[in-house]
């Protein structure tokens, strides 16, 4: 995206997605007559040619069509000077139109006319539109992909609607044609004197509500029985076992797997939530034995995420090393989905750049030297292994910032219904309490080791059987990374950390079990919201301006 | 309002078990009473025939003794009022039988005890009983303590709040009302109101202020400083206009800031009125609005832009208002008349409203602006709809239909050609045989600029026989009806032949003319002046004229000049005696009267220019030395020492009295003064008449 920046308050930012579909920014040096000269970052125009005859009008057109994902475009043009005799032209062209012209004059081509207040609507002739424009008035269009309309301003008064042929990728253009002439243009660089923000809270409530009285199954409580199908597929996805018991019972629905599956799904669930993933994968084996061997990178998945719960000091096997009971201990809340291992808050994850990694312990030292040399990298061929971990750590450090942006806080809910089933010596872990690596224990320390060394031939297994995988090579190398850092939890990789980072792994395992069961491996209402989010999508792109007042998530709450 | 008809039988069944309802209420058992009035209350809720059964029988005054009695419990005492809630939501009847039997006061009285439910219940009955039409509003005002109380109601709840702001606006209808209320604090206690949590109490707090501020400059100079919440009133106002608000929040908060703007406690070139206001007064015309809020957003615009020509040329360009209008007279459409007969009746109803709106609005677009009237003019039809709309059943239509065409009636060039081919006099000349007073007012400010000396309706006007009806006008007791009565014929006597002129003084009358020159209202004084005038015009005219009424002229012209008038009225005084000076015959009526000479010579020394200028004019008329016995004049007149005054004149600092008084001096230029003048003045009088 270049040109000048936009207002920050700009409305449309928010709504398009820019690598997409560019807004405006400027005027194009490259898509513009010969007669016209551009300066002041391309957003002043003025015209050098003669200007004797019509045959002299030039035009230039923005850099980028207006994207159908804004719903309503607008741009402002202020005549900064009126020129010899003010034949200017402000208004919209399609690519590929004639730019010895002035808008409006030709087909795909609109524009409104300074010198007799005319609009022309792709004909040579105008039609009398509104009051003419001078020097220092602010003239502006707008477009409405919704309807298909354009209106102009004046100093901020709308004029009246014309209808457009509904026709995608209309660029703002605005056309000169005697000497003199200058203008300039704000395509949100600044605030404009029209209330754009105002009509385009009309358009959000018309759409809106237009979506609230959608006309839903003519047949009566066919909408409803629907909803409730989707609440109740949704709780046993995620086996909430007791509120969808509860729920189909009062909706007199029938669930169409049994209860002792949910159940099943759920303790594994639980298990991996609370981070005790060796449990989780054992017990997963247990009940679906053929599960994670027929699915080597679902259970690569797993372990990482046991390496990581390991070095949280969180997963069972280090738990025993430490001399705890792994259920006495258990850390996981379901409660309120925040997390008590010792991490202060799921939100509160430093930033990539603010934190320099520190010098790492001599225990981390060691656990880090010998992991970088299993992790098959150039540290092996290095003699000295202190050196050796300062160029792997800032190896690994440059590595996370390209790649720790957390994809995974959207799109898995909470899960916060469970207490009815909470385990009774289930308890919370004082949050105070120090949090050491692989909770403090030196033999878990080795064992963290240990495990890190099989995870690190299991992954070169699993590139010989099925080739090359970016996201296992990339995961290994994250989780690996916090050891890299005395305090991993501050780390800029410490996200891992987070109990948050549970979920996506949780709801991987359960869809693959459900999948096994030939039941959806997301449910109903999961895919709902992924199609209606698609659907916006594929509307942005053909050019249906609605899109932008129906943000799925505006109807999440 | 269903109406059915019940045989005797079942009438005397219903009639008995309503009976029964109104029986329970004087049980001797508290609780059993109690039980009756809940039973009463499920028993009327939207049963129309039961209320009006139970107020029969007499219902009321039980009610409002319990609801009185101190010995009632709150709860029975609540249940009461609610009940009479309940049978206010009736009909009309429902509410004249309640205001007869004293609900009102039972109910004030009522407010005063501390129990929160039952003040609710009585708030929600008084103001189902002061929102109707037939209660008479007075009864808030007549016991002076009402209106501090309910303003200290205000904090109880947001029902009270919601009711009170309700009664409020409904019953503020008279500047004594909105002062009662300001005095009391309305605004101070309101204004919080409009950041409420509910939207009912924020709309009735808004649609309150709109009452108050209306034609009050207090009100509307008090609301411009008010803060709500660290935030100016004008600002929260532009905030309820925002599009995503509701229509009628949108077009309330417009009416306020309008009011505040015409009552001049904001500019209008304020942006909250020139970007925000009036925007939104435009979009509550459009096609999309139901026809109630075009109705209003029409009158509310044209209400804001009247006095402003900038607001009227921002406003005839936004949304192609003036194009927007001409759809308010396709009601009923031919398509509702067939497809949807419950349409047929709505569009009905408003089809007159939506006119008359329509007629206003382009009355108030067109009042300055010469484009915006062409543009209106040019609008599909319009003369047409301006010409039936005069002939219209509904006074409100011909009033505005009336003030379109007085508005448009302002253009020469509209005068000239669009006037004339729809001849447009002939429906006014209609309605001005009757018609009243307000449509009169209009019409016949109308009718002053159609006979304007330009105007091609002029000849066909005078040959309808007007002048009787103008005559009669001046007969009125209404001033403004006066005025326009010899403001026309003033124009119509201007530069006419001798025929019309005679015909004027004949069916005015002499007696009538004079009694007009002593006139209390000062404006119809200058205008009969300005008659007189232009009847002394032309020689012969002025001897003839002069030769059977001089002497009452004389008299009238010397009454004024010793009175107390403002300066234009004496210089029109003095312009008619220069015309007279003009004269061949009538010129002896002043050489001959020294009291009038000595008052000339008094004016030619005054210390306004003006009077000294028209005075001097005088002078020179009677002393022009191509005329017989200039000599002899001019003799006198050196003999009572005008010379001198002359003289001195030549060196006064006006240039123009300077010239003139030169003139007069050497009296040998060949200028008829008296005509030049007269012509000159008569045409900037007929012009002032454009504008009116």
């Amino acid at each position: 995206v270049t040109g000048p920046p936009l207002n920050q308050s700009n409305v449309w930012i928010s709504t398009v997605n820019e690598l997409e579909t560019p807004l405006p920014r400027s005027w194009s040096p490259k898509d513009k007559f010969s007669y016209i000269g551009l300066s002041q970052n391309n957003l002043r125009v003025h015209y050098k040619g003669h200007g004797k005859t019509p045959k002299d009008a030039a035009s230039v057109r923005a850099t980028h069509p207006i994207p159908a994902a804004c719903g309503v475009y607008y741009f402002e043009v202020k005549i900064i000077s009126k020129g010899r005799d003010g034949y200017m032209g402000i208004g919209l062209s399609a690519q590929g139109v004639n730019m010895n012209r002035l808008p409006g004059w030709d087909k795909h081509s609109y524009g409104y006319h300074g010198d007799d207040g005319h609009s022309f609507c792709s004909s040579g002739t105008g039609q009398p539109y509104g009051p003419t424009f001078t020097t220092g008035d602010v003239i502006g269009c707008c477009v409405n992909l919704i309807n298909n309309t354009c209106f102009y301003t004046k100093n901020g008064h709308s004029l009246v609607y014309v209808c457009l042929c509904p026709q995608p990728n209309l660029y703002p253009t605005v056309g000169l044609q005697t000497p003199g002439e200058v203008v300039d243009a704000n395509f949100g660089q600044h605030p404009f004197v029209f209330d754009i923000e105002d009509y385009m809270r009309e358009w959000r409530t018309k759409i809106q509500a237009q979506i609230d009285r959608f006309p839903i199954g003519d047949r009566e409580g066919e909408w409803q029985s629907m909803i409730q199908k989707m609440v109740a597929s949704y709780l046993v996805h995620h086996s909430y076992c007791a509120t969808a018991e509860a729920f189909a019972k009062s909706t007199d629905q029938a669930v169409h797997e049994e209860l002792a599956s949910i159940k099943n799904r759920q303790k594994i669930q639980k298990l991996v939530l609370s981070g005790r993933m060796g449990e989780a994968i054992e017990t997963t084996q247990q009940l679906y034995p053929s599960l994670l061997e027929s699915n080597p990178n679902l259970l690569f998945m797993l372990k990482v995420r046991q390496f990581i719960e390991m070095v949280n000091g969180t997963d069972s096997e280090v738990r025993c090393l430490g001399g705890r009971s792994p259920k006495s201990q258990d850390n996981y809340v379901g409660f309120d989905g925040s997390c008590c291992n010792g991490v202060m808050s799921s939100k509160a994850h430093p930033s990539p750049h603010s934190h320099k990694p520190c010098p790492p312990g001599p225990a981390l030292l060691a656990a880090a030297a010998e992991l970088s040399s299993l992790n098959g990298s150039h540290s092996l061929q290095q003699p000295n292994a202190s050196t050796d971990v300062d160029m792997e750590v800032d190896h690994f450090t440059n590595g996370v910032t390209e790649s720790s942006s957390n994809g995974f806080f959207n799109g898995t809910s909470k899960h916060g219904a469970q207490t009815e089933d909470c385990d009774a010596d289930m308890e919370v872990e004082s949050a105070q309490s120090k949090r050491q690596l692989c909770g403090g224990s030196q033999a878990a320390i080795e064992r963290m080791i240990h495990f890190g060394r099989e995870l690190q031939s299991m992954s070169e297994h699993l590139r010989r059987e099925c080739g090359k995988n970016s996201v296992n090579k990339k995961m290994l190398k994250d989780a690996f990374s916090l050891l890299a850092y005395s305090d991993p939890w501050t780390s800029p990789v410490g996200y891992q950390l987070d109990s948050i980072q549970r979920e996506p792994v949780c709801s991987t395992l359960n869809s693959a079990i459900l999948e096994t069961h030939n039941l959806p491996k997301q449910p109903p209402l999961a895919q709902a919201v992924g199609q209606a989010a698609q659907c916006l999508s594929i509307m942005a792109h053909s050019g249906s301006g609605s899109c932008a007042f129906a943000a799925v998530d505006d109807y999440l709450h | 309002t269903k109406c059915v008809h019940l045989s005797p039988v079942s009438l005397s069944e219903v009639t008995a078990t309503s009976r029964h309802y109104v029986d329970r209420l004087f049980d001797p058992d508290p609780q059993k009473v109690l039980q009756g009035v809940i039973d009463m209350k499920n028993a009327v809720i939207g049963n129309n025939k039961q209320k009006a059964n139970l107020i029969v029988l007499g219902a009321v005054p039980r009610l409002l003794y319990l609801l009185q009695q101190g010995s009632s419990s709150s709860e029975l005492r609540a249940e009461c009022a609610v009940v009479l809630g309940s049978l206010a939501m009736g009909t009309e009847n429902n509410i004249k039988s309640l205001v007869d039997c004293h609900i009102i006061p039972a109910l004030l009285q009522g407010l005063l005890c501390p129990d929160l439910i039952f003040i609710e219940a009585c708030l929600r009955c008084l103001r189902t009983v002061f929102i109707s039409p037939v209660t008479p509003v007075q009864l808030l005002y007549t016991d002076p303590t009402v209106i501090p109380h309910l303003m200290s109601l205000l904090c109880r709840s947001q029902r009270t709040q919601e009711y009170i702001t309700q009664i409020f606006s409904h019953c503020c209808k008279t500047p004594e009302h909105q002062t009662v209320l300001f005095n009391h604090g309305a605004i101070q206690n309101i204004a919080p109101l409009l950041i409420s949590p509910s939207y009912k109490v924020r709309m009735q707090a808004l649609k309150c202020f709109s009452v108050l501020a209306y034609e009050n400059t207090q009100v509307s100079m008090t609301l411009v400083n008010v803060l709500v919440d660290e935030e100016l009133l004008s600002q929260v106002f532009v905030r309820m206009m925002q599009r995503d608000q509701p229509i009628d929040m949108q077009l309330t908060a417009a009416k306020c800031l309008t009011y505040m703007c015409r009552a001049g406690a904001i500019r209008t070139d304020d942006s909250c009125i020139v970007l925000k206001t009036l925007p939104c007064l435009v979009r509550m015309c459009s096609k999309e609005r139901l026809l109630e809020e075009r109705v209003e957003g029409a009158e509310t615009l044209a209400y804001l832009m009247e006095p402003d020509v900038e607001l009227q040329r921002i406003a005839s360009v936004t949304d192609h208002l003036v194009a927007m209008l001409a759809d308010y007279f396709k009601y009923p459409s031919s398509v509702s008349a067939i497809t949807d007969i419950k349409r047929l009746d709505h569009d009905l109803k408003h089809a007159h409203e939506l006119r008359q709106a329509a007629f206003k609005l382009y009355a108030s677009l067109g009042s300055n602006d010469e484009d915006i009237r062409k543009k209106i003019t040019e609008t599909e039809n319009m003369m047409d709809r301006i010409v039936s709309g005069l002939s219209e059943s509904s006074v409100k239509v011909r009033l505005a239909a009336v003030r379109c065409l007085h508005s448009l009636s302002r253009s020469v060039q509209q005068l000239r050609t669009s006037f004339h081919d729809h001849a447009v006099w002939k429906p006014l000349m209609k309605l001005l045989q009757n018609a009243p007073d307000e449509v009169l007012v209009m019409a016949s400010s109308t009718l002053c600029n159609l006979l304007l000396e330009f105007s091609p309706s002029k000849e066909p006007i005078l040959e309808s026989g007007v002048i009787e009806l103008l005559c009669s006008l001046t007969q009125s007791d209404s001033p403004a009806l006066r005025v326009n009565g010899i403001w026309a014929l003033m124009n119509m006597a201007f530069q006419a032949d001798q025929k019309v002129k005679g015909e004027i003084v004949r069916a005015l009358g002499t007696e009538q003319l004079f009694r007009l020159l002593s006139d209390p209202d000062s404006n119809v004084l200058m205008k009969t002046l300005g008659l007189l005038r232009n009847l002394l015009s032309t020689r012969p005219h002025i001897d003839q004229v002069m030769s059977s009424h001089g002497k009452q002229i004389m008299q009238a012209v010397t009454l004024i000049l010793e009175g107390e008038h403002s300066i234009e009225v004496k210089e029109q005084t003095l312009c008619i005696l220069a015309n007279i000076a003009d004269g061949n015959t009538a010129k002896e009526l002043i050489m001959t009267n020294d009291d009038i000479l000595q008052k000339i010579k008094y004016y030619m020394a005054h210390s306004n220019v003006k009077l000294q200028l028209a005075a001097t004019f005088c002078i020179s008329n009677l002393i022009w030395n191509e005329e017989d016995g200039s000599q002899e004049r001019q003799d006198k007149l050196r003999e009572l020492g005008f010379v001198d005054i002359l003289h001195k004149l030549t060196q006064a600092s006006d240039p123009n009295l300077c010239d003139r008084s030169d003139t007069a001096t050497h009296t040998s230029l060949p200028l008829s003064f008296s005509f030049s003048l007269h012509k000159t003045d008569a045409h900037k009088h007929a012009h002032c008449v454009v504008g009116y």
